[in-house]
């Protein structure tokens, strides 16, 4: 489904993905954790089509298409989507009235019909339900005075209405309690299924008790520097990340 | 100028004494005031970005022909609602189109022409009639009250509530000739009354137009008025329009000003708070794109104690587009306890488009509120970023945003369907650019 070779991307003159390489298959579940500043963010941005990145080599490739050549809106359509670490305020714009343009445009995209009103609005039902959100944090400005869990939470709707085939969860867990915990397992596992990938960055083992990742990495220095299964989320957990450190000194 | 020569030749030509002797005096002082000005140069200060020389030395007909049809004018109607309708097309009253619905009791809607042969109303349009405008500095208020003609004259009566709006579409024919036409407009709203104006201004045909209209609105104590503007003309339109306000104790006046399009649109709206405890709300949006220039000069005036005057005008500019905002407040020297607040804040679609902004405070009382801002800027990166991450095209996602954007100005038109109308017709400019 995702296929990354060798990928670099600077921000300036500044290099902060070093050669990433990273396969995802449909269904498959991985997750992403490693210390501040190795690059996770950038990873997304650059999956996500940010244009304050410049990459500078390797390639990427999803569901047989070139990732880098598609704008964001194109990779929205074709089914990635980002959950943002730091979800932005948009004031007078609400989540109800961008989805909505939002979910026509992707289903233009791809040659289906404009959604009605009512199957909008019961679509809205369904999902509210679902990641436990309210209508009337939906008809607000978009996060505008939201609570760091609202927020994430929003994200998590969002990412439950446009259905993507690949996810990526950028530190979706921070800042949320046990609950709220729980309810964006519920809405990352209501889309798990043989066609949806997830890309899970997190700096907890916790949120992936209730999400089991397929594949765990460790993202440092802007590469994948060691994969496993979840026991290295358990490892990392108790040991940290200097062994990591130590064993890539000599590429530092 | 030789040809410029040739409009104010033809203009005079129009020139002829009508009405009662104090309107003719007003009327031949206005005239003699014109011609020594002659139309506004780049070198008076107030028109230092808006340059209409060029546009006055069109070939243009001061008596025109109508033919627009009741589909013309079905196209551009703006309000959905039950509402009163005058139309005039090239500044002369157009009965077929139009249709007055409330009653005579409720309020007394007339041309300036047929008022003044009803001797109850010519006497009010006699004692208010160019009593507000500046007719000693601003030749194109001067030249409007010489040759005044035609136009509409409202007067309500005290304590009426004027239930449905009056909505005045003033229409440029240029299908076959270059026009100029000059209505002028009188409103007299009694004490306590209410009442909803709407002026619209649009254009058909490929010719050039040039509107120069004046209105003046006296609001008497407790009234509340609320007043739109709406120009969507085309690119060879030129419009100046100034809108005078008396306002006196208690008394309400609420103004949103929008401009869609125009080749060169000036808007003057003065308002004098003349009495105790007057509010007064100006909004202004504007969304020039292409060559075309908007400027919007607003003069605010608080000549009394106790008022609240609340402004804010936004800008959208696209392509090579230019913008002016000149904003004065005038604090009087008993105008003591005034609060007076002004923003104008602008987005740049385009590296081309540039806005002007001059804010012009004068303040002769020390115990007063006032404040000014002006902002200009591109369009949120991050929010852009965001929503096309979403799947939104780039020109949905710019156009979201310009609409939330200008929300806060549109949020103050209170008649549903023109304010529906018009997200739609930004949204379709957005779309277009
Ligand atoms: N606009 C920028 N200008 C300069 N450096 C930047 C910019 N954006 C990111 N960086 C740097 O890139 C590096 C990687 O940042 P990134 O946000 O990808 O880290 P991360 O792995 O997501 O960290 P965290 O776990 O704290 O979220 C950091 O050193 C950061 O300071
Ligand atoms: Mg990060």
């Amino acid at each position: 489904m995702l296929s990354i070779k060798n990928l670099k991307a600077s921000i300036g003159d500044k290099e902060i993905l070093k050669g990433l390489s990273l396969d995802i298959k449909p269904g498959e579940v991985h997750a992403i954790m490693g210390p501040n500043g190795a690059g996770k963010s950038t990873l997304s941005s650059v999956l996500a089509g940010r244009s304050d990145y410049e990459v500078t080599g390797g390639s990427v490739e999803f569901l047989g298409k070139d990732l880098l050549e598609m704008s964001p809106e194109d990779r929205a359509r074709e089914g990635v989507f980002l959950a943002f670490q730091y979800p932005i305020e948009i004031p007078g714009v609400s989540t109800t009235n961008f989805l909505k343009t939002a979910i026509n445009e992707i289903r233009k995209h791809r040659g289906q019909d404009n959604l009605d009103a009512v199957s909008f609005l019961k679509m809205m039902k369904e999902k509210m339900k679902t990641v436990e959100i309210d209508q009337s944090l939906l008809s607000r400005s978009l996060n505008e005075g939201f609570s760091g869990g609202e927020k994430k939470r929003n994200e998590v709707f969002q990412m439950a209405m446009l259905e993507p085939k690949l996810a990526i969860l950028d530190e979706t867990d921070s800042g949320l309690d046990i609950d709220a915990l729980r309810i964006v397992a519920n809405g990352v596992n209501a889309l798990r299924g043989k066609d949806n990938s997830f890309i899970v960055i997190t700096h907890y083992q916790r949120l992936l008790d209730y999400i089991v990742p397929d594949f765990v990495h460790v993202l440092y220095n802007g590469k994948i520097v060691k994969s496993g299964t979840k026991e290295l989320a358990l490892e990392l957990e108790e040991k940290g990340y200097d062994w990591i450190k130590e064993e890539n000194k000599e590429a530092v | 100028m030789s040809n410029t020569a040739t409009l104010i030749d033809n203009l005079k030509a129009e020139f002829q004494l009508e009405g009662n002797s104090a309107l003719k005096s007003i009327k031949q002082t206005a005239w003699n005031t014109f011609e020594t000005l002659g139309f506004p140069t780049v070198k008076n200060e107030e028109f230092k970005y808006t340059n209409f020389i060029p546009a006055t030395k069109s070939n243009f007909t001061l008596q025109a022909k109508n033919s627009i049809s009741l589909a013309d004018f079905n196209s551009i109607e703006l309000v959905k609602e039950e509402a009163n309708v005058l139309v005039f097309v090239n500044g002369i009253f157009n009965t077929k189109l139009s249709n007055i619905i409330s009653s005579k009791e409720e309020v007394y809607i007339a041309t300036l022409a047929e008022a003044l042969t009803d001797s109850k109303e010519e006497a009010l349009i006699t004692q208010h009639f160019a009593q507000y405008s500046n007719n000693i500095s601003d030749a194109f208020t001067a030249l409007s009250t010489a040759l005044a003609k035609d136009g509409v004259y409202i007067h309500v009566a005290p304590n009426k509530v004027v239930s449905k709006p009056i909505v005045l579409y003033f229409i440029a024919d240029t299908y076959t000739e270059e026009v100029f036409s000059q209505p002028r407009n009188l409103f007299i709203f009694d004490k306590n009354s209410q009442a909803t104006i709407v002026e619209s201004f649009t254009s058909f045909g490929n010719k050039v137009s040039f509107n120069n209209i004046v209105t003046e609105i006296t609001v008497a104590k407790d009234a509340i008025i609320d007043y739109y503007k709406i120009q969507n003309e085309n690119e060879k339109a030129y419009h100046v329009g100034t809108t005078q306000v008396n306002q006196k104790g208690n008394s309400v006046f609420n103004a949103v000003t929008v401009t869609l399009n125009g080749a060169i649109v000036r808007n003057n709206l003065n308002v004098v708070l003349d009495e105790e405890h007057v509010e007064a709300n100006l909004f202004g949006l504007f969304l020039p794109s292409g060559n075309t220039h908007v400027d919007n000069h607003t003069i605010v005036d608080h000549a009394k104690p106790h008022c609240n005057s609340n402004e804010l005008y936004k800008g959208v500019l696209d392509g090579k587009s230019t913008g002016v905002f000149n904003g004065k407040i005038f604090v009087r020297k008993d105008a003591q306890k005034t609060n007076a607040f002004q923003s104008n804040k602008s987005i740049l679609l385009s590296d081309e488009a540039t806005i002007n902004t001059k804010p012009q405070l004068e303040i002769f009382a020390d115990d007063v509120k006032c404040s000014h801002g002006a902002t200009s800027g591109q369009l949120d990166a991050e929010s852009l970023f965001y929503l096309r991450s979403r799947g939104l095209s780039e020109k949905s996602a710019k156009a979201m945003l310009v609409y939330a954007f200008a929300s806060d100005v549109l949020s103050n038109i209170k008649i549903e369907s023109l304010k529906l109308n018009l997200e739609h017709k930004i949204a379709e400019k957005l779309a277009v650019n």
